[in-house]
């Protein structure tokens, strides 16, 4: 039997989506992967805005979805020139072998 | 009704599982394959939302724009030597053990809420399509928002290009 979708069942999703972008960007150790779990993040951000747009019905989700599309772009752009940077000055993409910082 | 709910439970599940592969796979490449499955996944329940603007953005901009992006980076950057490597930190267990105790104390407040979710109204008669919706307000109410995403955009070209030169 097949119930009717709510909104509720976006948002589980959304969660669900939002804690496996979540995992990879705290596990994994290629930067490359972990800027695209970042972009799994702004996704399940954006399937919440679109169920909400959609519960209260008008469209002010669906803009503010294409703000987030948006910085989401700027961002990858700017990362994946730091990641080239990265690559060219210490011949390495693993997160934790970037660590001049870390106390 | 129960081709929203099929539809549905496709796209979650085509979601989901791209999503599960793009954080579990060795090869980036594999990784990024994986991100695009999520993405059209994604695309098919802005579709299921009425939200066909954002569909076609979502195609066209990230799948078209942001994963071939991705893709030449990976192919820039080499990853044979990453890929032979140990995948995930040392600490997978502890980041596992955190994200799973935070999803299942948002599904719970979900569940406590969800009667408040309903679709209880009718929905509302459309004027006009989605994209004319979504020009008004975005044009109209939103438009200093607006102006500012393409100053951020801007800051964003000069940055990456400045950050893949050959000296910084």
């Amino acid at each position: 039997m097949l119930h009717p979708v709510t909104t509720t069942h976006y948002l589980v999703l959304s969660a669900a989506l939002l804690a496996i972008g979540t995992i990879g960007v705290l596990a994994r150790r290629n930067i490359v992967v972990i800027l695209m779990a970042i972009e799994l993040i702004l996704n399940a951000v954006n399937i919440n805005l679109i169920a909400f747009s959609r519960h209260l019905g008008h469209v002010h989700g669906q803009v503010f979805a294409i703000f987030v599309i948006t910085v989401a772009v700027a961002e990858a752009a700017v990362g994946l020139g730091i990641l080239i940077a990265l690559f060219r000055t210490r011949a390495t993409v693993q997160a934790d072998e970037i660590n001049l910082l870390k106390w | 009704m129960w081709v929203d709910t099929f539809f549905f439970y496709l796209f979650a599940l085509v979601t989901l599982a791209g999503g599960v592969l793009t954080v579990t796979r060795r090869n980036a490449v594999h990784s990024a394959m994986s991100l695009i499955l999520s993405l059209i996944g994604v695309a098919g329940l802005f579709l299921l939302q009425r939200a066909e603007f954002l569909f076609a953005v979502q195609i066209v901009l990230y799948v078209g724009g942001i994963m071939v992006l991705f893709l030449f980076v990976i192919m820039l950057v080499n990853l044979d030597q990453a890929a032979r490597m140990r995948q995930f930190s040392g600490q997978w267990w502890l980041a596992l053990a955190c994200v799973l105790a935070v999803a299942a104390q948002i599904v719970y407040v979900l569940s406590r809420g969800s009667g408040a979710f309903r679709f209880a109204r009718p929905e509302p008669p459309a004027r006009g399509g989605n994209v004319e919706l979504v020009a008004d307000v975005l044009f109209k109410q939103y438009l200093l928002p607006f102006e500012l995403a393409s100053v951020l955009l801007l800051a964003a070209i000069v940055g990456s290009v400045i950050m893949a030169r050959k000296r910084i």
